[in-house]
């Protein structure tokens, strides 16, 4: 190491292998990557030990005798309250949350998104600025009224009450993330086929539909694990019968009757961060590709 | 202004008649729900309303209570500290991993994955899991006992002094992976003619990041601290996660205040005159950044 930091030229530098800033460069983010990595170790193997060992264990050690018990609990037996149905009972609600959330935003948002790029009307720019600043808004300052609002129409306490809350709140980033797109589309295309008489939907339906389908699976992407790892909103607009994963979850890590059995906790945990993880791992470029078209152009 | 993409619209309301169809569910979100809402919520933040919703006002009385309660002061200042912590940590470890992603190396896209996965996360999952890993009897300091090192201390999660930490610790894990992301696409913009000038003129890596790069990166900085600060001020489910407010109120927020006044203690009142502080705490960070990125150029 000295002899590197010394000796070596000055000037243009020689290509190495081993070179004083390819140690540091990776060095220090191999050093990160296994911080970032363990709490997902810990996860693991946490949820795959028996209580005896974790008692006894070191919380970073693999296990020394591989366990699938907890994960069996943490499905089907961990209990909420007076419920010990475990979290399967959240997986089936969470998914029939997801499933009509996404579909529906995604169409509420692409079709916003479409008019606001190429069939603007008088304030449709300003219903769309009001539409982003609600994205930086506290959502709490407009929970109340939601709740208000869906006990009118009848759907407090029930998913589809969520469905809907979902579509709201889901709506501005989304919105964005395809105005944005069909903006960057080539107008003459648009012209194109109003000159042969196509109206909005058949532009929308047969000209951008077929060509932006990699905008609707970032969209897809977005939704899916913004929706997955919701809490605020299942807990305020559902009822414990039809709490979503992360609420259940909540429920039975940090309840206080009984004994803590940590490993069924972390199986419970690794469980709801299942779908996710998976999407995330999956979809690689396109994640970040969603996050990125929503964070940086504007 | 509006450089209209139909050159002509032959009726003028028909033409446009189904995108402002289409366009309902984005007016009612943006007029009814959003605008809508939180006037409602500011309106009703000047009642006593408890239970139910009720029109009897009452003028600043909330407020004054509000900033009169302990809880909340407590919030407030941990939304402080936890805020400008959380917003130099971020933004120092984000960029500084960022830049050595730029570095064109190899395994790029391994590293990036590796960083950012924890995003994909949920914050009740990222509480949970670093609530257990700061777990004082068989977490972190545990097993550094177990090394042999006894008075080992590292507890944050029931010292009400360092709880806030233990809650940046794991709002950094989940976090910085995101802003890393921005800030890199931040750095790929900028025009490689840069670095061949900074290495003619003989100027070091780290002298260029921070006297040329950073200052051509404005745009992108600000986007992430508006990202930062948007996300600062509504946390709440990581909270709830990992310490649940405590130890005592050690480590409440103010959005958990609003929630916990509004659907716990049926004390309507006060909860819609906190999330009305909210909302102007947003307004106060959202207004300086709006005149920044909006009021200088036109739009397309």
């Amino acid at each position: 190491m000295d002899d590197l930091l010394t000796s070596g030229p000055r000037g243009t530098k020689p290509k190495r292998a081993f070179s004083r800033n390819n140690i540091i460069v990776y060095g220090t983010l191999l050093i990160v990557s296994v911080y970032y990595l363990l709490p997902l170790w810990v996860m693991v193997v946490t949820s795959l030990k028996g209580m005896p060992e974790i008692r006894m264990g070191n919380i970073f050690a693999p296990p020394l005798e591989i366990t699938f018990e907890p994960w069996v609990k943490a499905w089907s037996q961990a209990c909420t309250g007076i419920n010990c149905d475990g979290l399967s009972r959240g997986f089936v609600n969470s998914i029939k949350i997801l499933v009509p959330s996404v579909i529906l935003s995604i169409i509420v948002a692409s079709v916003n998104g479409y008019a606001l790029a190429n069939w603007k009307f008088k304030g449709s720019d300003a219903f769309f600025t009001i539409l982003i600043l609600g994205a930086f808004v506290p959502y709490q300052i407009m929970i109340y009224p939601i709740v208000i609002l869906l006990r009118e129409i009848g759907l407090m306490g029930s998913l589809g009450g969520l469905v809907l809350v979902h579509t709201i709140f889901g709506m501005p980033i989304l919105t964005l993330l395809f105005r944005n797109h069909f903006a960057a589309i080539p107008q003459e295309l648009f012209k194109a086929a109003r000159v042969d008489g196509a109206g909005f939907w058949d532009i929308y339906f047969k000209v951008l539909l077929p060509m932006s389908l990699p905008i609707f699976v970032v969209a897809m992407i977005l939704q899916v694990t913004g929706i997955w790892n919701d809490f605020l909103f299942g807990v305020i607009y559902t009822k414990p019968a039809t709490y979503p994963m992360t609420v259940q979850l909540n429920n039975i890590v940090n309840s206080v009757q009984g004994v803590k059995e940590y490993n069924v906790n972390m199986a419970a945990t690794l469980l709801t961060g299942l779908v996710p993880l998976v999407i995330y791992f999956v979809s690689g470029k396109l994640f970040v590709r969603g996050i990125a078209a929503g964070a940086v152009k504007g | 202004m509006r450089n209209a993409p139909t050159a002509k619209r032959p009726v003028k309301i028909f033409s446009n008649l189904s995108a402002k169809i289409a366009s309902i569910p984005m007016v009612f979100t943006a007029v009814v729900v959003f605008l809508g809402g939180s006037l409602w919520t500011i309106a009703y933040s000047f009642t006593s309303s408890r239970l139910l919703p009720k029109w009897n006002f009452v003028g600043l009385d909330q407020y004054e209570r509000l900033w009169n309660t302990r809880r909340w002061l407590i919030s407030i200042e941990n939304l402080a500290m936890f805020g400008v912590f959380s917003l130099v940590f971020t933004l120092v470890i984000s960029f500084t991993l960022a830049a050595l992603l730029d570095r064109k190396i190899r395994f790029e896209n391994t590293f990036r994955t590796i960083l950012l996965y924890p995003f994909a996360l949920s914050f009740i999952v990222t509480g949970l899991t670093w609530q257990w890993i700061l777990n004082p009897d068989f977490g972190l300091q545990g097993v550094v006992r177990g090394w042999g090192w006894e008075s080992f201390q590292f507890d944050p999660l029931n010292n009400p002094d360092l709880v806030m930490f233990g809650l940046l610790i794991a709002g950094l894990w989940q976090g910085t992976g995101l802003i890393m992301v921005i800030l890199l696409a931040g750095l790929r913009g900028i025009d490689e003619d840069i670095w061949k000038a900074a290495r003619v003129d003989g100027i070091g890596t780290v002298k260029t990041y921070v006297r040329v790069i950073i200052p051509m990166m404005r745009p992108v900085f600000v986007t992430a601290l508006v990202l930062i600060a948007a996300g600062i001020i509504k946390i709440y489910d990581l909270v709830v996660a990992q310490t649940s407010g405590g130890p005592g109120i050690a480590s409440e927020v103010p959005a958990k205040y609003v929630m916990d006044y509004m659907f716990g203690a049926q004390n309507l009142g006060q909860g819609f005159a906190a999330s009305t502080m909210m909302l102007v705490s947003v307004v106060v960070i959202l207004i300086p950044w709006a005149y920044l990125e909006f009021g200088g150029k036109k739009r397309g």
